[in-house]
This record gives C-alpha cells, sequence and structure tokens, in this order.
C-alpha cells in the first residue's frame, strides 16, 4: 500500500526561495549575513523573508524545533519589525543551506545569534514598504508607519496594505543599515508577549511531520546490526536466517567507521525490508561475529575509580589566582570532597530517523537534524559527493538534546540507499538509540577549600576529570578544552587564592554534548561543595551562597586568573544578576519561611551557563529513600525573553531533565558494550516523579537576549542534593541518587 | 485475511499477524500520529483505543487486534477538538511534541472512567507516558481544564 506522504511542515524549495515557495509578484527581501561568517568567500545574500501580494507573510525559520519553540519564536521577531499580523504570517522550513548562516541548534543561540540579524530583516522590509506607500501617496516617508500589516498615513488617514505594495516595493533597492528604522522595544507587537507555537494544533492532532514519519515513494526500511564496542571490527556475518524472513529483501554490509569517529555512521550490517518491523526482526537472525578490539574491557565501574583517583592527582592548571598551595600549608580549616557524575543518553522521545535517496549522484534526505547542514557534510562525505548536491529537508524533531546535530544516522540511510538502488528510510529501535549514542561524559570532581573563621574560603582548589567531546576529532585527546568553560574556569566567586585545574580521560565510547553540556557536572560539584561549606560554617545557604558571589561585579576573567580571559561586552558575567536570581528564587519559593524539617526540606543552587543567570530553589520530602519534589522555584535573567511562556516551558522541562540527572538516570558500560538499552534498565522521570509544579520567574531584561534551552538544568541536581541534606543529614556526592537513601 | 475497524473505517491486514499494530498503523496506513518510542510498553508514546481502552500499539500483535474497533489520534474527533485537544492548546502543553499523542489517547481513555479525576488518579493513569522534554504539570494542567475540574 502507498501513501503520499504530505509533511505538515513546508520547506524551501531547493530550487530557490522564490522558485515554489513565492508566487512571481512576491516581495523578498535580502538580509546581509552577519560578519560571523568564517571565510569572506561564503558571504551571500540571504533571504528569510518574502510577502506575497495576497498579503501573505512567508517567513523562513533556518533553525531546527525540537521543542524549544525557536521555530515560532525567530519568526516572531522578523513579523514584529516588519509589522506583520501574526495571522497572516507562515512559517517556512529552511533547507540546510550555508546562506542561513549557522543552522546548527545547539548551544541555545538561536535567538541569541540571530536576534539582531532578524530584527534587521523585518525593520528593512517594513522600512521599504514605508518608503514605496510615501511615493504613492505623495508624503514624506517619515509620515508613514507600518502598522499591522498596512502602510498607514495617519495625516491623511489613508493606508496601503502590505500585499498590494509588494509589487511595487520589489523593485526598490533595499535600504542601507543606517537608513532602517527600527521599533523601540515599547513598540513591540510580538517580542515579550506569549505566541502559541505555530505546529500545536497539527501535534495535538497527531498531523506534525517528525523525522520517523517522513517517506519517499518506493522506499525500503533498514535496521542495521552495529559494532557493539567502538572500535570492533566484522569477523563474519551470516545472514542466510535473516534472508529467510518474509518481507526481507536484502542484506547489505556497510564499512566500519574508522577513527577519528566524528559524525561517521558506525556500520555494520544492514537488513533491508519492506516495513520498520521486518527490518528489526530481520535484524534479530543475523549471526555476526565481532573483533571487539582495544575497548573490549572497558568497565564504567573501574572507570570510575580511576577517574576518581585522577582527580586526587595534580592536573593541568586552567586559571590561577594567588597561591592555594601555600593557604592550604597554613594548616587552617579546610574541607575536601570527591564528587562523581555517569554517563548519560539523550534518549529523546523520537529515535534517530531518516529517509535518504541516493539518484544521479545527488542525495534528499528528509530528517530530524539539529543541523542540516552537517548532514550535507557527513552525508556528501559518506557517498562521495559535494555537500551542495544534498538536498536536507528538516522535520520537525521528537526532542533532540544534542543527539540529532550529529548525522551518522542520516549517512546510513544515503549509504544504503546509494547501495540499493532505492530510498531508504533507516529504523533505529530504542536500543540502537540509547547503545548507539554520544554519551554526556561521565566526570569525576576533586574540590578543596581553606576557610577562615567566618567559613568563609580563603582558598579554593577544583578539578575535574572527564573523557571529551573532543575525542571524536582525536580519540587520544584526554583533556576537557573548551568544556572547562562551562561552569569551571568561569566560576564567579573572588577567592584570592584560586586554582582551577582538569586532569586527563581517555574516552573509550563516542562522547558528545548533551543539553547543558558540561555544567551539569561543573554545577553539581561548584554548588554542592559551596552547599557543604554552607554546612559546616552553620550558615543560613542562601545568605552564604550570596556572600560568596561576592559584591555586586562584572568579572574580568583575565584579571581573575584565567589566561587570555576577558569581558565579553555584549554578555559580560554580572554577578549583580546572578545574585539577583538567587534572590528572587528565595523570596518567591518562601525561603525564608519554610524551615526543614525532618524529611522535608529545601535546597538551592545557583549557575550560569549559555549567558543566562540561573537560580533554583527546589522543596523535597524524602520518606524511607523515595524522593518527592512537590515545588521548584527557578529564577532566570536571560536578557530580553522573545516568547515567555516558551522560556518558562524550557524551564519547567529543565526542572523534569535535572530531575532524571539526579535521581534516576545512569548509563554504564561492561566488557565494553552499554549495559542500558531501554527505559526500563534507564529510567527517565516520569509524571509521578518528576516536580509537581515548577515555578518559573522571569527577570525583566533589556539585556541582549541569551540562552533557553540549556541553562535550566545545571543548578536542579545540586538544588535538589542540597534539600535532601537538609531534610535528612545525608550529603549526595555521587549522581544518580538511586538507593543511596535507602 | 484480518480484519478490523480504523477511527470508524473497515481495514483489512494480510501480513505477519505478528506484527505490531504500531508498524500496521504507521507503515501500512501511514497514520504516524501514533509514535514509536520503545518497543516494548515502557514509554507510552504509541498509545492508541482499542474497543475503547487506552493500549500500548508497539504491544499489540495485529493478530489481537483482529476484529477491534481502534481509534488513533487521527480519529480522536472529527476537527481536532475533542476536550482534550483544546485543552492542550489552551495550555500550550507540548514542547516537541512527539509523546502528545499518546498521552492524549491516554488521557481521554482515563476520562471516561475517571471524569472528575484527582491528582492521584492521574499520577496513575499517566505515568505510563514519558515525556522527555518534562510537560508534565502543562499534561496534569489540561486534563483538569478539560475535565472541568480545578486546576
Amino acid at each position: 500500500m502507498t501513501h503520499t506522504f504530505k509533511p505538515t511542515i513546508t520547506n524551501v524549495s531547493r530550487r530557490g526561495f522564490l522558485g515554489q515557495v513565492f508566487s512571481a509578484g512576491a516581495l523578498v527581501i535580502a538580509a546581509p549575513l552577519t560578519p560571523k561568517l568564517k571565510a569572506a568567500g561564503t558571504w551571500q545574500p540571504s533571504v528569510y523573508l518574502g510577502i506575497e501580494p495576497d498579503g501573505t507573510v512567508k517567513i523562513v525559520s533556518h533553525r531546527s524545533e525540537m521543542g524549544t519553540g525557536c521555530r515560532t519564536g525567530l519568526p516572531m521577531i522578523i513579523a514584529d519589525e516588519l509589522e506583520a499580523d501574526w495571522a497572516r504570517v507562515q512559517v517556512i522550513q529552511g533547507l540546510g543551506d550555508a546562506k542561513y548562516g549557522s543552522q546548527d541548534t545547539d548551544g541555545s543561540c538561536s535567538v541569541r545569534d540571530f536576534y539582531d540579524r532578524l530584527r534587521l530583516v523585518g525593520a528593512s522590509a517594513r522600512t521599504m514598504l514605508e518608503n514605496a506607500a510615501a511615493a504613492k501617496l505623495g508624503v514624506p516617508a517619515e509620515e508613514c508607519r507600518g502598522q499591522n500589516h498596512f502602510v498607514v498615513h495617519a495625516k491623511s488617514n489613508r493606508r496601503m496594505a502590505y500585499g498590494e505594495l509588494a509589487a511595487v516595493t520589489a523593485t526598490a533597492k533595499a535600504p542601507e543599515a543606517s537608513a532602517v528604522r527600527f521599533k523601540t522595544p515599547d513598540q513591540f507587537r510580538y517580542i515579550g508577549k506569549d505566541i502559541p507555537i505555530v505546529d500545536l494544533k497539527p501535534i495535538v492532532t497527531g498531523r506534525a511531520t517528525f523525522g520517523i514519519d517522513a517517506r519517499m515513494p518506493g522506499m525500503v526500511y533498514a535496521a542495521i546490526e552495529r559494532p557493539p564496542v567502538m572500535g570492533a571490527a566484522l569477523k563474519t556475518c551470516d545472514d542466510a536466517a535473516a534472508k529467510q524472513v518474509k518481507g526481507v529483501e536484502q542484506v547489505v554490509m556497510l564499512d566500519i567507521a574508522q577513527p577519528p569517529y566524528g559524525f561517521k555512521p558506525l556500520g555494520g550490517a544492514a537488513v533491508i525490508a519492506n516495513n520498520s518491523w521486518t527490518a528489526l526482526e530481520g535484524r534479530k537472525k543475523l549471526k555476526v561475529e565481532w573483533d571487539l578490539g582495544e575497548n573490549a574491557g572497558f568497565d564504567s565501574s573501574a572507570y570510575r575509580k580511576a577517574m576518581l583517583d585522577t582527580a586526587r592527582q595534580p592536573g593541568r592548571v586552567a586559571r590561577e589566582m594567588g597561591n592555594v598551595d601555600m593557604e592550604f600549608a597554613k594548616g587552617g580549616k579546610t574541607l575536601e570532597a570527591s564528587y562523581y557524575t555517569p554517563m548519560l543518553a539523550h534518549a529523546a522521545m523520537e529515535p534517530l530517523a531518516a529517509v535518504a535517496e541516493f539518484k544521479d549522484g545527488k542525495v534528499v534526505t528528509w530528517t530530524c537534524t539539529q543541523n542540516p547542514q552537517a548532514v550535507q557534510e557527513t552525508v556528501a562525505r559518506a557517498v562521495g559527493i559535494k555537500k551542495e548536491d544534498v538536498e536536507c529537508h528538516v522535520t520537525l524533531l521528537g526532542g533532540g538534546f544534542g543527539r540529532k546535530s550529529k548525522p551518522d544516522y542520516v549517512a546510513e540511510a544515503a549509504l544504503l540507499s546509494k547501495q540499493v538502488g532505492k530510498p531508504v528510510k533507516i529504523v533505529w529501535s530504542r536500543e540502537d538509540d540509547m547503545r548507539f549514542d554520544y554519551f554526556h561524559s561521565p566526570a569525576a570532581l576533586y574540590m578543596k577549600a581553606a576557610v577562615d573563621g567566618q567559613g568563609h574560603p580563603t582558598a579554593w582548589l577544583q578539578r575535574s576529570v572527564f573523557p571529551p567531546i573532543a575525542m571524536q576529532g582525536n580519540p587520544n585527546e584526554q583533556y576537557g578544552g573548551f568544556q572547562l568553560s562551562m561552569g569551571w574556569t568561569d566560576i564567579p566567586y573572588p577567592i584570592p587564592n584560586l586554582r582551577v585545574e582538569n586532569g586527563p580521560a581517555k574516552a573509550h565510547v563516542r562522547i558528545g554534548w548533551l543539553r547543558s553540556v558540561s555544567n551539569i557536572y561543573h554545577a553539581f560539584g561548584v554548588q554542592t561543595f559551596t552547599d557543604e561549606l554552607a554546612a559546616s560554617a552553620g550558615r543560613d545557604r542562601v545568605e552564604y551562597l550570596l556572600e560568596l558571589i561576592g559584591q555586586p561585579r562584572v568579572i574580568d576573567f583575565g584579571k581573575e586568573g584565567l589566561k587570555g580571559g576577558r569581558s565579553d561586552p555584549k554578555f559580560p558575567f554580572d554577578t549583580a544578576r546572578l545574585r539577583n536570581v538567587v534572590e528572587v528564587a528565595a523570596q518567591k519559593s518562601g525561603w525564608a519561611n519554610k524551615k526543614a524539617s525532618s524529611g522535608r526540606a529545601l535546597g538551592v543552587a545557583a549557575h550560569r551557563s549559555f549567558l543566562t543567570y540561573v537560580a533554583a530553589v527546589v522543596e523535597v520530602e524524602v520518606h524511607g529513600g523515595e524522593i518527592h519534589i512537590p515545588r521548584v522555584d527557578v529564577a532566570i535573567d536571560a536578557g530580553r525573553v522573545i516568547n515567555p511562556d516558551r522560556v518558562k516551558s524550557q524551564f519547567e522541562g529543565a526542572a523534569v531533565f535535572g530531575t532524571s540527572v539526579a535521581l534516576m538516570s545512569e548509563i554504564t558500560a561492561g566488557d565494553g558494550r552499554i549495559q542500558q538499552s531501554n527505559f526500563d534498565r534507564y529510567p527517565v522521570a516520569r509524571m509521578n516523579q518528576a516536580p509537581f509544579e515548577t515555578h518559573v520567574h522571569i527577570v525583566p531584561s533589556d539585556a541582549a537576549p541569551a540562552g533557553v534551552g540549556e541553562p535550566g538544568v545545571p543548578p536542579i541536581a545540586p538544588a535538589i542534593c542540597n534539600a535532601v541534606f537538609a531534610a535528612t543529614g545525608k550529603r549526595i556526592r555521587e549522581l544518580p541518587i538511586k538507593e543511596q537513601l535507602a | 485475511m484480518i480484519q478490523l475497524t480504523i477511527n470508524g473505517k473497515p481495514a483489512h491486514f494480510d501480513g505477519d499477524s505478528d506484527m505490531p499494530l504500531l508498524w500496521y498503523l504507521r507503515d501500512d496506513l501511514a497514520l504516524t500520529g501514533t509514535k514509536f518510542g520503545c518497543g516494548l510498553g515502557l514509554c507510552g508514546a504509541c498509545t492508541v483505543h482499542v474497543n475503547g481502552e487506552a493500549v500500548r500499539s508497539c504491544q499489540t500483535p495485529m493478530r489481537v487486534a483482529a476484529g477491534k474497533r481502534i481509534t488513533t489520534i487521527e480519529g480522536l474527533s472529527a476537527a481536532g477538538d475533542h476536550p482534550l485537544q483544546k485543552a492542550w492548546e489552551q495550555s500550550n502543553v507540548p514542547q516537541c511534541g512527539y509523546c502528545q499523542s499518546g498521552q492524549i489517547m491516554q488521557a481521554a481513555a482515563m476520562l471516561k472512567t475517571k471524569p472528575h479525576p484527582t491528582d492521584q488518579d492521574i499520577d496513575s493513569a499517566m505515568q505510563g507516558n514519558i515525556c522527555r522534554c518534562g510537560t508534565y504539570q502543562r499534561i496534569r494542567q489540561a486534563i483538569k481544564v478539560a475535565a472541568g475540574v480545578r486546576a
């Protein structure tokens, strides 16, 4: 039975913006790319916006929607400056194309990196429409104002619709940046207002198109038996029984990936069949023997011990002020602690999925990807074509959390299509998705402080050890690199003697970024240790945390011991904003009036990541070793927010994600193999385990927009564990908590 | 040949009767609103109604579905206006949206037996449906809105 695939997402046609998406009379606004693109030669005029003669405004969302709301929020920015009527805006999903600038939807930077550019797009278009209307009406341009899909000349009480102006404006020249009339924030129509996501109706009616839903005419389905251990080589594959399964068409071998692994498809034996289930059933019948290779002995329990030992040894110094060793040698009171956090899997609800067709030296693919340009590059390299010959359509993503920015799975579909001569849909089971993840690093942390009579640290040493993401490019890399800037070298406490170190760890599985990345374990170490010092000093933990953050200041990291560190003029680290979110979270949670009782208490943690300041106060109840979380208060300062309801939803969700991290999720390995493969042994928070209610308090701000997708996660686990300590006296130094309270 | 009713219309299937209903809906009928999440009945993304009851279609072989009335998210209401669908919109529940078909189908079945659910009823009925984005508090709120109980 065949069915026509009618995606609910409208994608830009490859043949260009005008080619199919817009009718011939449409006004299409070109906006210059920001100078952020690396090489001068890659600069191209770029298009995000068109206005049809019937007044329909089409806005391209060039970033991927995985639940953060950017497919609504980014178009809101253009629509606002354009003074478009939101009801007449149609959002078009951009294909992978370098002309849009970065489409790599991770790092919580969709709004942050494109706010200025998209305002320029909208304001340029409105300025042109105003100019065109002024010429038509014979009045000065400054007397004309774009207003909700019309240009209005108030003096003469006349107006012209955007649609009727589209044709005349199409031949006009775009204004110089200096001649563009921007709105002032008080004139914003959408920015800062709650707008429902554009995909709401398709989602609640089951008509939304995710990657796993995409189809191509004549496609076959594939399931791959991949190397069970990183670096394993295929010895033999007996596919006779698999081929006997009714509906299995053939078994195809894919080359096994060689290091560095990057985004390369892992390779293996692929069963090609007439539907998803048959492909998965056929795969069960393969008899594959592997030479497991150098990682066959990987055991995460032994690895944990080794990392904790490494964290007790001197490492590479990443930041240093004063002299911690001299201060420790003085013989005063010191505290020290080791912490450990495990590997994590992304476990998005939609397993990885792609459909691809290789035909006439070109590839067309539909997939759930966070990074369609990386799809182009990865697929092109895999099948031996140019990246421009890879047409990547982006569907909705059923969650991403960083995994779907690594397109190994799309390359699998393309490679198989090239071999079988038909479009191929690659099916990842949940087991595949979990075992062949790019895992969040396990981490060991060591913290030591010398404290004065008031319990304030006079020296602070912190050392983290984790296999780095850089293993993707160099399997022998053992140091953290850029990951150290994620909540580690940017510790904001003004302590006169401070040393930040990093120790080595070699990866034995693929390591990748997961929502909030290294901030998860770094915040866990710093914010738990802070709580330990407060407890040791017998102090109120909110007051103590504020004292450690110190007097309001903009941190000049270069002057505070970070080589090459400087203050970012657009996004300075302003500790007044960090203090403020702590105070707001404390006040809104009723911190001062909710004293800990046996089994019930509050915990606090604060952390800045992705340029956003976040504090969380978590209330826990502990009974019989079980933790319940009746309430979370999160205060955030993310600069200007575009769609407050979506920002709130990100932080509500982050509290749940952080709860999974704190209480239950853990990936382990034995004999080189990942030991969890589904939600039975890799639990994530369910409704009855998640915080009952999370209150998100957005601090109003005119500062540049910062990240919102990730910064909510890092404070949650330490806040939960600090609350557990207050409620039970049990200090949690390893995640997840699991049975530690039993 | 297996005969069954899908969203009020007769349908038939002549393949392997061990194949789960999920894949028949998704691959054969292109009713992709029903999602694959785990394949083991652990996550609830594939929830549909079989003779009015919420079941995991990934754990329902076609031979078991034979002769039954199947309702998927696409057939829950004619115009996408089931009280839960409206409440889901009103509360802006979805983030990525992937699990929401299953959540809505699960909640719809619960409301048939518990039209005025308590928080405990909701927890108990919904804990088999995972949302990795963490929309649980809005799901709870939307269920209460649809049920007309105080949120």
